[in-house]
């Protein structure tokens, strides 16, 4: 049962000399949830960056639900995608930052509705609607009609997740979504974050340094260095029986404490 | 005897009190050029910053050389061209206009910066939010750059606001009636410069005073609730 819903064709990028992905080859079926892990500055989450428009790529073709992502055209033809394509490609994904990144001059209400009612011509009641459920979801109801910075950092980025599930993406990408938090905070955000992966068919990319929290939301993790995939599998097999020996070396440092 | 004003030389005070009413009309057109000015500089300022900021080269190259030109030479020499020059070319235009188009131009590039430095002010985390909830770039820089950016831009443009005013006294070499012009006329003719040359100043602290403080209401005003302003 393969149905990829994402797949990265011998993708590089490079930022001058550096080469920050490097002939990599990479696919996400329908509904499944990976989690990447890997060194930093290995490239992890570039490929989110990508995949969600931030950064394009220098080399290759990514695949988004059958059609190129960073390209337009024939097949054979294919020229760097324009703004209305990247638009209408925009429309099956979703990101969660680090930082949270929420507008900082707008209510936890209207950081959730303004791009349902600004993108997809919702009507205010019913934007305001599914944010309240949305918002009901993450335990925040009670939160709506607050300022970001009267909130905490796991607070904010509930409501981060909360914004891009208005969106009705396919596909959610979490970039290190705990990384920021203060570690009594770091528990409110998996769970929500778990609750999604039980629930929900969406189809989730989630790059994390908690490797406790891969091994138990994920179908599927692949540990990433030098700009490629090393290794990747269920996770029981990997984190118990990793193969290469730059995984168990990666494991070893990250899972000694 | 000016502008149907005439004045009192029995003293100082009569003096004063007798060309309040001149010194308010040349006010007038001080208050008229500074805001004209500062709307041309605003408008212009914004193009500029825009311009300097498009990725091409080709474009953002010479906007900067203008720009440079522009804050890098003294506001007497562009006006004194505007004034001369273009004439010699046909194009006559009246000496306020003049006056406010030069103000307007050497301010346009100290907004530019302003406005540049209130946009990249903002953090790229928001604009990378906006671009993953697909609003389109439009959106992205009406609704959620700009309103971040104002805040930060507000006090600084506030400054030029008074300095502008300030620079209008250039215009009255221009024959610009403007209040500095008209309280050396007064002099000239009353022999008195201590008084409207006084008064002159003091108008000036009063309008400057106020303007800062109009800024300053302003600013409290904005809404820049959780918006960090370093």
């Amino acid at each position: 049962m393969t149905d990829p819903i994402i797949k990265f064709e011998n993708v590089a990028k490079r930022f001058g000399d550096i080469r920050v992905l490097e002939g990599l080859d990479f696919t996400v079926n329908r509904g499944e949830k990976v989690t990447i892990i890997g060194p930093s500055g290995s490239g992890k989450s570039t490929i989110l960056r990508i995949l969600m428009t931030l950064e394009d790529v220098s080399d290759g073709i990514v695949w988004v639900d059958g059609t190129p992502l960073w390209h337009e055209g024939a097949a054979g033809a294919l020229k760097p995608a324009g703004e209305a394509h990247l638009h209408k490609m925009r429309t099956k994904l979703g990101m969660v930052f680090q930082s949270f990144n929420l507008f900082p001059h707008m209510s936890i209400l209207r950081n959730i509705t303004e791009a349902p009612v600004q993108v997809l011509g919702l009507s205010k009641p019913d934007a305001r609607a599914r944010a309240m459920d949305l918002l009901e979801m993450v335990g925040l109801a009670d939160q709506a009609g607050k300022f970001p910075h009267q909130l905490s950092g796991g607070q904010q980025q509930r409501v981060a997740i909360a914004r891009a599930l208005a969106m009705r993406p396919e596909i959610l990408l979490f970039d290190e979504p705990t990384s920021a938090l203060d570690p009594e905070l770091v528990g409110e955000v998996q769970e929500v974050i778990r609750k999604l992966a039980e629930e929900h068919d969406l189809t989730m990319l989630l790059v994390t340094h908690e490797m406790r929290f891969a091994r138990e939301i994920s179908d599927r993790v692949c540990f990433i260095d030098a700009g490629a995939i090393r290794e990747q599998g269920p996770p029981e097999d990997l984190f118990t029986n990793p193969k290469e020996a730059r995984t168990q070396q990666f494991l070893q440092a990250v899972l000694a404490d | 005897m000016l502008f149907g004003f005439e004045w009192d030389t029995t003293n100082g005070w009569t003096l004063a009190v007798s060309i309040l009413p001149i010194l308010l009309l040349g006010l007038w057109v001080t208050l008229k050029a500074t805001v004209l000015g500062f709307a041309i500089a605003m408008v212009l300022g914004l193009v500029l910053a825009a311009l300097k900021a498009a990725p091409s080269r080709l474009v953002s190259w010479p906007a900067r050389a203008v720009s440079e030109f522009l804050r890098d030479t003294p506001l007497l020499i562009q006006l004194f061209f505007l004034y001369y020059v273009l004439p010699e070319f046909g194009l006559v235009l009246p000496a306020f206009l003049t006056g406010a188009i030069a103000l307007g131009l050497q301010y346009s590039a100290y907004l530019s910066e302003v406005y540049r430095a209130g946009i990249e002010a903002v953090p790229r985390g928001q604009t990378e939010a906006a671009v993953a909830l697909n609003l389109t770039p439009a959106r992205r820089f009406s609704r959620i750059v700009v309103p971040q950016a104002i805040p930060r831009i507000v006090p600084a443009m506030g400054n030029y606001l008074v300095s502008i005013m300030k620079d209008v006294p250039v215009l009255s070499v221009v024959t610009v009636l403007e209040m500095l012009n008209v309280a050396t006329i007064i002099g000239d003719r009353t022999f008195n410069y201590l008084v409207p040359l006084t008064m002159v100043g003091g108008l000036y602290l009063i309008m400057t005073l106020l303007a800062a403080q109009g800024v300053r209401l302003l600013d409290r005003a904005l809404p820049k609730t959780g918006i960090p302003l370093k």
